[in-house]
């Protein structure tokens, strides 16, 4: 069904129930995701998405649009608060993107761009995570989780069906684990896929590593808004 | 940085040959522009003079009091702009920081180290004694039947728990990340500042490696 929304002030006609993160992108406004990906359930984890609905904050990716809705993505306080959530990822985890295998590639680091992060406005934590280098082809450089769920809920065992990526623990004590077991299984293409999923460099295919140039890798090429508007992810 | 040796001598105290009177008085003339290092690599102040050929286009306006050609740590005249390299890992950059800020109107921290800590606070994760004993202690390099030994003497900076980034010591003003940034980002943010506009830094200049 056709319908009318309010799009930063202007009224944008599109399908009820379209995603509100699609919908923007298809009438030019790039609203940031981590967790996101199109085509596939939303996960909703990672809040940077965040814009204002009818006059509330909502992470844009949960909305299906509907008749009159009025959206608010570009407005100074909700651009800061966005750009605050990403400062929050980067000090959380350990971001040293200088020896990262992601670095250039990594959506974190180029929503970080995006929103102009310069240095983070909170204070660096510096906790330590254990890295897990159990499975033969993946390891975990759990510095740089997000917990995102992507990797969880997208790949599964292509046999059993069964999840191969769990996030064990809560709050500070969270921690991505993967059954090693069943990663070994996993086939060449799939063991890329998750490596690719993963919106930070947590999931690292071994034996690859900096196999780009500088200059020439994925966000270089072309930036995450980029690739957003022109959906070509 | 204190000293109980009466003869030591800090390169900034040197003794300095005074200057031809002409050519002091074209550079008083001139927006003074400074580098120091703190913990860092180099990388980003020879960044600073990877400008190239575009410095030479600058010296008209600025003159350089501190660069990595002299390294000298200290600067006891006014700056307009300072820029810094590296964190803070010992009490000595905590000295250098606090009168750079003195004496600068406006200090940048420059590349991933000064704006985070960076390759030098990854030891932030580990307990101090630990890192000490892995790099003197329990090296694979250590010298064979040598007495394993940290060295400790008070010509050595005594070394921070912890490192920081600058702005957790003093206030910046304003930071490019990068590691290092490129010459041209830097020379963007002088020449902006120096023909008094605003500093910016635009997304695609923006780099955090
Ligand atoms: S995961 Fe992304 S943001 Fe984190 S260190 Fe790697 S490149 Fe940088
Ligand atoms: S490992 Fe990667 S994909 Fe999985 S939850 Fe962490 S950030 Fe997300
Ligand atoms: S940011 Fe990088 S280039 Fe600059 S001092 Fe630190 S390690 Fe060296």
């Amino acid at each position: 069904m056709s319908i009318q929304i309010t799009l930063d002030g202007r009224p944008v006609s599109t399908q009820a129930g379209a995603n509100l993160v699609d919908v923007a992108a298809e009438h030019g406004v790039y609203i940031p995701t981590l967790c996101y990906l199109k085509g596939k359930p939303c996960l909703g984890t990672c809040r940077i998405c965040s814009v204002s609905v009818n006059g509330r904050i909502a992470a844009a990716c949960t909305v299906s649009v509907s008749d009159g809705m009025i959206v608010a993505v570009d407005e100074p306080a909700l651009a800061d608060m966005r750009k605050a959530l990403i400062e929050m990822l980067f000090i959380e985890g350990n971001h040293n993107c200088p020896s990262c295998e992601k670095s250039g590639r990594c959506d974190l680091q180029a929503v970080g761009y995006d929103v102009g992060m310069l240095v983070p406005r909170f204070p660096y934590r510096f906790t330590p995570h254990q890295r897990e280098v159990g499975a033969e082809r993946i390891w975990l450089e759990r510095d740089r989780c997000i917990f995102c769920q992507r990797c969880v809920d997208y790949i599964h065992d292509q046999h059993s069906g069964q999840k191969i990526f769990t996030i064990k623990g809560r709050g500070s004590n969270a921690r991505i684990e993967i059954d090693k077991t069943l990663a070994d299984q996993m086939s060449a293409e799939q063991v890329r896929e998750a490596a690719e999923l993963c919106p930070v460099g947590c999931i690292i295919e071994k034996g690859v590593g900096f196999n780009r140039p500088i200059g020439e890798r994925k966000f270089e090429i072309k930036s995450v808004r980029q690739r957003a508007l022109e959906d070509d992810v | 940085m204190t000293n109980s040796h009466k003869k030591t001598l800090f390169s900034h105290d040197l003794p300095a040959t005074p200057m031809d009177p002409a050519l002091q008085a074209s550079r008083d003339q001139k927006i003074k522009v400074a580098m120091i290092g703190l913990c860092g690599c180099w990388g980003c102040t020879l960044s600073l003079l990877d400008m190239d050929e575009a410095l030479i286009g600058l010296l008209d306006k600025v003159t350089i009091l501190r660069s990595s050609l002299t390294d000298i740590k200290r600067i006891r005249q006014r700056c307009a702009i300072g820029f810094i390299e590296g964190g803070v890992a010992n009490e000595e950059n905590i000295e250098t920081l606090k009168e750079y800020r003195e004496h600068c109107d406006i200090l940048i921290s420059v590349g991933a180290c000064a704006i985070w800590g960076g390759v030098p606070a990854m030891r932030n994760e580990v307990e101090l004694s630990s890192c000490l004993e892995e790099a003197y202690v329990d090296s694979i390099t250590a010298v064979a039947n040598a007495i394993p030994t940290i060295p400790y003497h008070e010509d050595i900076p005594r070394i921070t728990t912890k490192v920081y980034p600058c702005h957790e010591v003093v206030k910046m003003d304003y930071f490019i990340p990068g590691c290092p940034p490129d010459g041209g980002t830097i020379l963007k943010v002088l020449d902006d500042l120096v023909n008094g506009r605003e500093f910016d830094l635009p997304t695609t200049m923006n780099r955090y490696d």
